[in-house]
């Protein structure tokens, strides 16, 4: 007993020094969190973001790379407004991240809900997703110049994802593109748009790749040309004689239009710059893997990632772009 | 028959001791997950999905659809036991399952159901295996005008179904569509109704609505009566499982009739819920004892445990085939197969051949492993129902609180749950039918949307719901069945005599 008392009180005595080494220890380690953290998807179950939400979750778990758990919550009510709005209620939270998509800018201006993107903290851009102009494979039409031409001569329908969101955006600055009018018919979500196509309800849509691969592939829709600066960088072939990198890019087709969808994720308001780096540093580690790797692949998403002040300046740039593409095409909320 | 080969390859799959496990476990899961009211087959799979993320995908989507089969088979034990729908598609499963167990017959309607359900899954899973990919391409023929028709039929199924005044069900249907259309629009993308507040938003969950309109306000009928279960002192043990299938042979025409109108609303994709609801309607608008629907008739049960199942079942053929999610569960496996590495769409079934057989083999075994675990369990179900009102009242509440706050993680549905739960009992008070307003709740939004998508297309041009075979004759179907009631009642006028005779709809 003596003898375990003395090496006890030993052990006690020494601990001080370590105790006293500590809270300068503290503050230089990083910031970690102590909670489960949660992570809000804007977006219904299924959709794009909320994949690459529980592939992050995934990822993260399967590496362990943080003690605490990462919990998707989707919050999708009112076009994601309902997310937002929540974690811009949740004030210097730091268990809570957002995933978002071109909803930020679109919701709150197509539906005058009180938020913005300043209203969150921006952590990290992780992605761009594309987008594509399709059309059914059955059609004539093979080139961006023969759809431009049958869309003059006669109204096309167009079906998307949700109205006065990013499908409808594109289609407004195809109108203005190629001088044609559309008929835009929303629907729910890109896999139900794709098979519209298929089944030739629409004439055309403007789906993500990852949303519409599927068909490419098994012969029935055939993509036009994509809305971006550069062409898609896959060169595996996807069908029998074309690759992602196949497709030419709309500009190069005649068609001046250009549209990319963030994906990147946010903090709640008012958290402190530890915080942020730490779920900077999350990310990163999430990117370097392999599971991501082949989700980027797979999607032939746009690889390009920005954070700190490059990516608040690409944001106040889109939400501009995003502003005048909307008040063009007469989307805006009336105010009430 | 390249198909039976494929499905013997699948079959050893499946058959491994681990996936067996998996089976049994995701079973078991998918029945807690379906007693909990709100805590549906989509977010179980949800919160379950990255724990798989390390599997092989074959062993792990064997493991999630069966808590999806578990789902649909528990959902219809709260409704029976509680009159509380544990899913939505189990609420057509309330109207007769209820009333049988407040007979004391609840180990019957239990029985019914599960095995309903199992029939139902069996029959979409054979023609899984042999017509997938012509179903596929009838799946194709879908747009937004034949979508309108079927949600068109489905409503056509309940006029006039109603007991009492065709009035008050009409008046029902109203509020329910009213409740629908809170929330955000998504032909305009502007929101409505929400006078400006922020839970509003959300729109009314229908979830957080049958909760509060049959849980609730039942616990608030059961008080006013004198704090007791009826039903309390029925005499349960196995040999009740026998009983009923002796007697089930008997309904085959309508379990054949619900099992092809489920695969039909899984494929088109409706789901699960409109066709329980379908199902229903028409079990009891052909049945010879149709006035006696709703005071527990066993055709009542499995009528919609039939459709449901095979609605859920097929549901996952446009989801594997099309890439389409046919219910909101196949939606998020969809993100599940995406994650592992499979492409859904055509190509899955050339590409993945091991997967998509070992996937349907394991929807046949894991039917059969679920038939078996809730029915064995049948007897402890129904004994719930001898553990005095005034314990299981305050747990029932409890568990209805925790339902309505996971449909959206958000408290002011508790509130909300509560507020229907006084709105259902004075409905019932008042004689107004509970179950048409349900259904406009649920498929409100839906067929409103296909409604001006379709006037999109043609440009406002109603002859659009005409302008295929299809749409056509679905909506002839349902002119000629909305307008049943209506020339009956013509009928009655011009001949007074008969009309009085008639007996009056209790």
């Amino acid at each position: 007993m003596t003898s375990n008392t003395f090496s006890r009180r030993t052990a006690l005595f020494g601990f001080p020094a370590l105790v006293a080494a500590s809270p300068a220890a503290l503050a230089q380690r990083a910031w970690e969190p102590t909670r489960p953290v949660q992570f809000i998807v804007p977006a219904g179950t299924g959709g794009g973001a909320d994949q690459m939400a529980r592939v992050i979750q995934g990822i993260v778990s399967k590496h362990s790379l943080m003690r605490q758990p990462l919990v998707v919550v989707n919050k999708a009510g009112g076009a994601g407004a309902e997310g937002f709005l929540e974690a811009k209620g949740a004030r210097a939270n730091p268990h809570m991240l957002v995933i978002t998509l071109s909803n930020l800018f679109t919701t709150p201006l197509a539906t005058g809900v009180p938020f913005n993107w300043r209203d969150l903290t921006p952590v990290k851009m992780l992605a761009l997703d594309e987008f594509v102009l399709w059309v059914n494979a059955a059609s004539p039409w093979k080139t961006v110049k023969e759809f431009a031409d049958a869309a003059r001569a006669g109204r096309l329908k167009i079906g998307g994802t949700g109205s006065r969101q990013e499908d409808q955006i594109i289609t407004a600055a195809l109108t203005k593109a190629t001088d044609a009018q559309f008929t835009y018919v929303p629907f729910r979500g890109g896999g139900e748009v794709a098979v519209q196509l298929v089944g030739q309800h629409v004439d055309a849509t403007v789906n993500n790749p990852i949303e519409a691969v599927t068909h490419w592939r098994s012969g029935t829709l055939r993509p036009l040309c994509v809305f971006d600066g550069k062409r898609l960088s896959g060169t595996e072939k996807m069908t029998a004689t074309e690759s992602w990198s196949d497709i030419p890019t709309c500009r190069e087709a005649g068609l001046d239009v250009e549209y990319l969808m963030l994906r990147g994720i946010f903090m709640a308001p008012g958290v402190t710059p530890q915080q942020v780096a730490f779920f900077a540093g999350l990310l990163d580690k999430v990117r370097e893997t392999p599971d991501w790797a082949e989700l980027m692949q797979q999607g032939a998403f746009n690889t390009t990632a920005l954070d700190g002040e490059p990516f608040r300046e690409w944001l106040t740039r889109e939400e501009t772009r995003h502003k005048t593409l909307m008040q063009e095409a007469g989307f805006l909320a009336q105010p009430q | 028959m390249e198909e039976i080969g494929l499905l013997m390859q699948g079959f050893a799959v499946a058959l491994q001791p681990d996936n067996i496990l998996l089976m049994l476990l995701g079973v078991s899961l998918g029945v807690l997950i379906g007693v909990l009211p709100g805590l549906g087959g989509a977010n179980g799979i949800a919160i379950l999905l990255p724990l798989t993320f390390a599997m092989p995908p074959v062993s792990a989507i064997i493991m999630l659809s069966c808590i999806y089969w578990g789902a649909l088979f528990g959902g219809a034990i709260t409704s029976i036991l509680f009159n509380i729908p544990g899913e939505p598609w189990s609420v057509a499963t309330t109207f007769d399952g209820y009333p049988m167990a407040q007979q004391g017959r609840a180990g019957e309607a239990l029985t019914a159901a599960f095995t309903a359900s199992f029939v139902g899954a069996f029959i979409a899973v054979v023609l899984l295996t042999f017509l997938a990919p012509l179903v596929a391409g009838f799946a194709l023929q879908f747009g937004p005008p034949q979508f309108f028709a079927v949600m068109f039929l489905s409503f056509a199924c309940f006029i006039g179904l109603g007991r009492g005044s065709p009035l008050k069900t009409l008046a029902a249907m109203m509020l329910g569509f009213l409740l629908a259309a809170v929330g955000m629009d998504t032909v305009t993308g502007q929101l409505r109704m929400t006078f400006g507040s922020t839970e509003m938003i959300r729109g009314f969950d229908f979830l957080v609505a049958v909760i509060g309109l049959f849980g609730i306000s039942e616990i608030l009928s059961s008080i006013e009566d004198g704090l007791s279960f009826k039903g309390q002192k029925a005499k349960i043990d196995l040999k009740v499982v026998l009983r009923t299938w002796a007697e089930m042979p008997r309904h085959w025409a309508i379990a054949l009739r619900s099992a092809a109108i489920g695969c039909w609303m899984g494929i088109t994709p409706a789901g699960a819920t409109p066709a329980s609801f379908m199902s229903y309607g028409i079990a009891r608008r052909t049945s010879r004892h149709g006035d006696e629907f709703g005071t527990g008739r066993i055709e009542g049960v499995i009528a919609p445990e039939t459709a449901a199942h095979a609605a859920g079942t097929s549901a996952l053929l446009p989801m594997l085939a099309l890439g389409v999610p046919g219910s909101p569960t196949a939606a998020v496996l969809l993100g599940g197969l995406i994650m592992w590495g499979l492409q859904p769409g055509p190509m899955l079934f050339v590409e993945q051949k091991e997967f998509v057989w070992g996937l349907i083999a394991s929807m046949y075994l894991g039917n059969v492993v679920g038939l078996l675990v809730v029915l064995v369990a049948v007897p402890w179900f129904a004994a719930i129902l001898r553990v005095p009102f005034s314990i299981i009242a305050a747990l029932i509440l409890v568990v209805c609180a925790i339902g309505a706050f996971t449909v959206s993680n958000a408290e002011f549905d508790i509130v909300l749950m509560l507020a229907f739960g006084v709105v259902g009992y004075v409905l019932k008070k008042l004689d107004y039918p509970l179950a048409p307003l349900v259904l406009a709740l649920v498929l409100g939004d839906r067929t409103e949307e296909a409604f001006r998508q379709s006037l999109l297309v043609s440009q406002g041009d109603l002859g659009i719901f005409f302008s295929t075979w299809l749409g056509g004759s679905i909506m002839a179907a349902g002119i000629a069945l909305a307008a049943w009631p209506l020339l009956g009642w013509l009928w009655s006028l011009l001949r007074p005599a008969a009309g009085r005779e008639r007996p009056k709809p209790a």
